[in-house]
């Protein structure tokens, strides 16, 4: 038997590769519970902890990811800082994002609202960009019934395995934001006559992906990334050398911040800093990670 | 009126008359269906309907409807083989049947609607016990293997004793059979108890995988006209009605139809006109807290449903047709009558696919964020959807299907047998 070398994706789960680590802490750390608890407690409480806790992890993968989850450190939390009073409605983020990730018509993973307010001059109105919400509580990857959509541990980005989905919409469904969309196969004309663009594959996830009937991401549902693939191996962006989020990196007010919410030097952290901001259905408890200036 | 008495009292010719309309609109069905199969298979979603708002159309509604006709069908047996009802006995076999059925018809429907329907394999191999779809795969699957087994030992004294001929017949229920030829009076009490066992087994199994369906959809809070503790619930009860209400229409046609089933198919529209009763104050409920609480997001749901571009659907369809109707014709002296209840239980049943349909669609089309619609153009970014041509015949030729096994069945399957 020769060794497999496996590759990491960037739709794998950052969990898989450092699992078997991560269990090792696991039990070490059990083990002095252990120990502190016996000395602690009466016996009785120490035999439902292990057998409870001996149960959960054989019967449920669940506990175990939630142990992993937290021995994994999350490196970078990246989001979006808009702002609201600088957004023209040009639209060219909609333009920029098309042409980077080559979505078909019908999907398009950023969209801009428009929004008359009374009682302003010349009647102009609010500009909205809105793409994925990368949220720290995402509704839409719990209800995936084979985990196809998933929050990356590294850096918070909510990804779609177009291999895995099997194209049920229940995410869709779960989204308050309406930031998924069903690829239903539709092309433009260009796609469609087999132009030389139809050859352009999609830098999506890095997976370079040639579009082709029915094959994914047809009949997946699609979303925002972040462009997760202009990272580095570190997942780090960077703007000078141009490998940043294609709306946050074409947009003519400036009103698009991109950026690491954990690192306090940031742009996005400096702006919400220093402005007023607002997020979307905060009732829900999402906790999106695209904050508005207004 | 007198005609039509006389008419029905030639029974041979109205059997015959009725046999040749079933079969006529089965392959009617069928015909369509394959159509509307050819062009999912061939074209994928691209002729469908729905979009990225509304995002589960006719087929999900389908799929909750059949789904509910299956666990209301068993859960009516479960009279007969759990608490030993006897009124219901001659037809129980007969619920058990339907509830196969609807359910294959259901899964067939939910299986069109995947993105990829060559990855259905994938929620065994990847679970995700954290969604409430998966859950609900997990225990209707388990369901279909218990409605099966439950089936097969119903029938396995049949089939046993059945086999010995000859016949084509005969060669089917040897098949049918699985080898069993033990066709002894104790093998046949042995069967018994292990129906009982099972459909005992089956009443939780069938509350929690139905209640699930409900659970799906209650869960979603990005939904407020799902977001409801009264969904589960709701989804229970319009699934025992429609299950109640179908078999009072499939045991007036199946095993020896309407002259034979009479005492059943009056009992059972009395059961059905508590349960549709009940089903009405839910509903009541959900729209009484909905308005009186007044919270704009809450009610656009409900809004669309009263007075959409579908309102039709909810008054006409839901509300004139699938309950004002069959509840007066189950209070009126026709309701003495096994036809006129067995009209109602088809006007219920049909009535509460518009429920179906009322619940998936306007929870989908209200706008998540105000301008979404607006702010690009595509059709896949319609509030308004109303199923194509291919999505209805595709669920015709569910229908047909399911037709095609009831016809069958009713050709191959035992007969209940009097006790004499």
């Amino acid at each position: 038997m020769t060794k497999k070398k496996t590759k990491t994706t960037p739709t794998q789960r950052d969990g898989d590769t450092s699992a078997k680590d991560a269990g090792k802490n696991i039990s070490v750390l059990d083990r002095k519970d252990f120990i502190s608890k016996l000395f602690k407690t009466g016996a009785g409480t120490l035999a439902t902890t292990i057998v409870g806790n001996g149960m959960l992890k054989s019967v449920s993968s669940l506990y175990a990811q939630s142990k992993d989850n937290r021995a994994v450190k999350r490196k970078f939390r990246y989001g979006m800082v808009i702002d609201t009073r600088r957004c023209v409605g040009c639209r060219s983020c909609v333009l920029a994002c098309k042409a980077e990730n080559k979505t078909p018509s019908g999907v398009s993973y950023t969209v801009v609202f428009e929004e008359i307010l009374e009682n302003r001059p010349n009647d102009k109105p609010v500009f909205m960009t809105k793409p994925c919400f990368h949220c720290e509580h995402p509704p839409c990857t719990d209800v995936c019934p084979v985990s196809a959509t998933f929050k990356r541990e590294r850096d918070g980005i909510v990804v779609v395995d177009y291999e895995r989905c099997i194209g049920c919409r229940y995410c869709m469904t779960a989204c308050p934001y309406s930031a998924r969309w069903f690829d239903f196969g539709e092309n433009y004309p260009a796609i469609e006559q087999n132009t030389p663009w139809a050859q352009v594959p999609s830098p999506e996830y890095k997976q370079f992906r040639k579009r082709k009937n029915k094959q994914s991401p047809v009949g997946n549902v699609r979303k925002c990334t972040f462009c997760l693939h202009l990272q580095d191996e570190e997942g780090k962006y960077n703007k000078e050398e141009g490998r940043w989020p294609a709306c946050a990196k074409t947009c003519t007010g400036k009103a698009i911040h991109f950026g690491d919410l954990n690192d306090p030097n940031s742009e996005v952290t400096v702006l919400l800093r220093e402005r007023q901001y607002m997020r979307l259905k905060e009732e829900l408890g999402t906790s999106p990670n695209c904050y508005y200036l207004i | 009126m007198s005609l039509l008495q006389e008419y029905f009292n030639d029974r041979n010719k109205v059997v015959k008359n009725l046999k040749l309309i079933f079969w006529t609109a089965c392959a009617l069905s069928l015909l369509i269906g394959f159509y509307g199969w050819f062009v999912r298979i061939v074209d994928g979603h691209i002729k469908a309907n729905y979009g990225s708002i509304v995002t589960w159309g006719l087929w999900v509604a389908g799929y909750i409807y059949f789904i509910g006709l299956s666990a209301g069908s068993f859960l009516v047996s479960s009279l007969v083989y759990v608490f030993n009802y006897k009124k219901f006995e001659r037809i129980g076999k007969l619920a058990v049947f339907t509830a196969l059925v609807t359910l294959l018809m259901a899964l067939l429907s939910i299986w069109a609607d995947l993105g990829h329907m060559g990855r259905a394999w994938h929620v065994i191999v990847f679970p995700n016990f954290k969604s409430p779809m998966a859950w609900m795969i997990y225990l209707y699957s388990l369901y279909m293997l218990l409605i099966a087994v439950e089936i097969y030992f119903l029938l396995r004294y049949d089939f046993a004793t059945g086999a010995n001929n000859s016949t084509f017949k005969g060669k089917i229920y040897k098949l049918l059979s699985l080898g069993s030829k033990d066709s002894t009076e104790e093998s046949k009490q042995r069967d018994k108890k292990v129906v009982k066992r099972l459909a005992t087994a089956g009443i939780p199994i069938a509350i929690l995988f139905h209640g699930g369906v409900g659970a799906l959809f209650g869960v979603v809070s990005a939904r407020p006209h799902w977001h409801s503790g009264l969904f589960p619930i709701l989804f229970l009860l319009s699934a025992l009605v429609s299950g109640g209400a179908l078999l009072t229409l499939i045991s007036s046609i199946f095993q020896q139809g309407w002259s034979k089933n009479k005492g059943v198919i009056i009992e059972l529209g009395k059961m059905v006109l508590a349960l549709l009763l009940l089903d009405v104050l839910f509903q009541v409920s959900e729209f009484l807290v909905a308005y009186r609480g007044g919270i704009p997001g809450h009610t656009a749901g409900f809004d669309l449903v009263l007075s959409g571009p579908y309102a039709w659907v909810f008054w006409g369809w839901q509300g004139l047709i699938g309950t004002v109707i069959p509840i007066l014709l189950l209070i009126f002296p026709t309701r003495k009558s096994p036809l006129w209840v067995a009209l109602a239980g088809l006007l219920i049943a049909a009535g509460i696919f518009g429920l179906r349909l009322n619940i998936v669609i306007p929870g989908l089309a209200v706008e998540e964020i105000h301008g979404l619609t607006s702010a690009i153009y595509s059709h896949r970014v319609d509030p308004h959807y109303f199923p194509s041509i291919s999505e209805w015949a595709l669920t015709m030729g569910i229908v047909g299907f399911g037709m095609l096994l009831f016809g069958l069945g009713e050709y191959f399957l035992p007969k209940h047998e009097e006790k004499t």
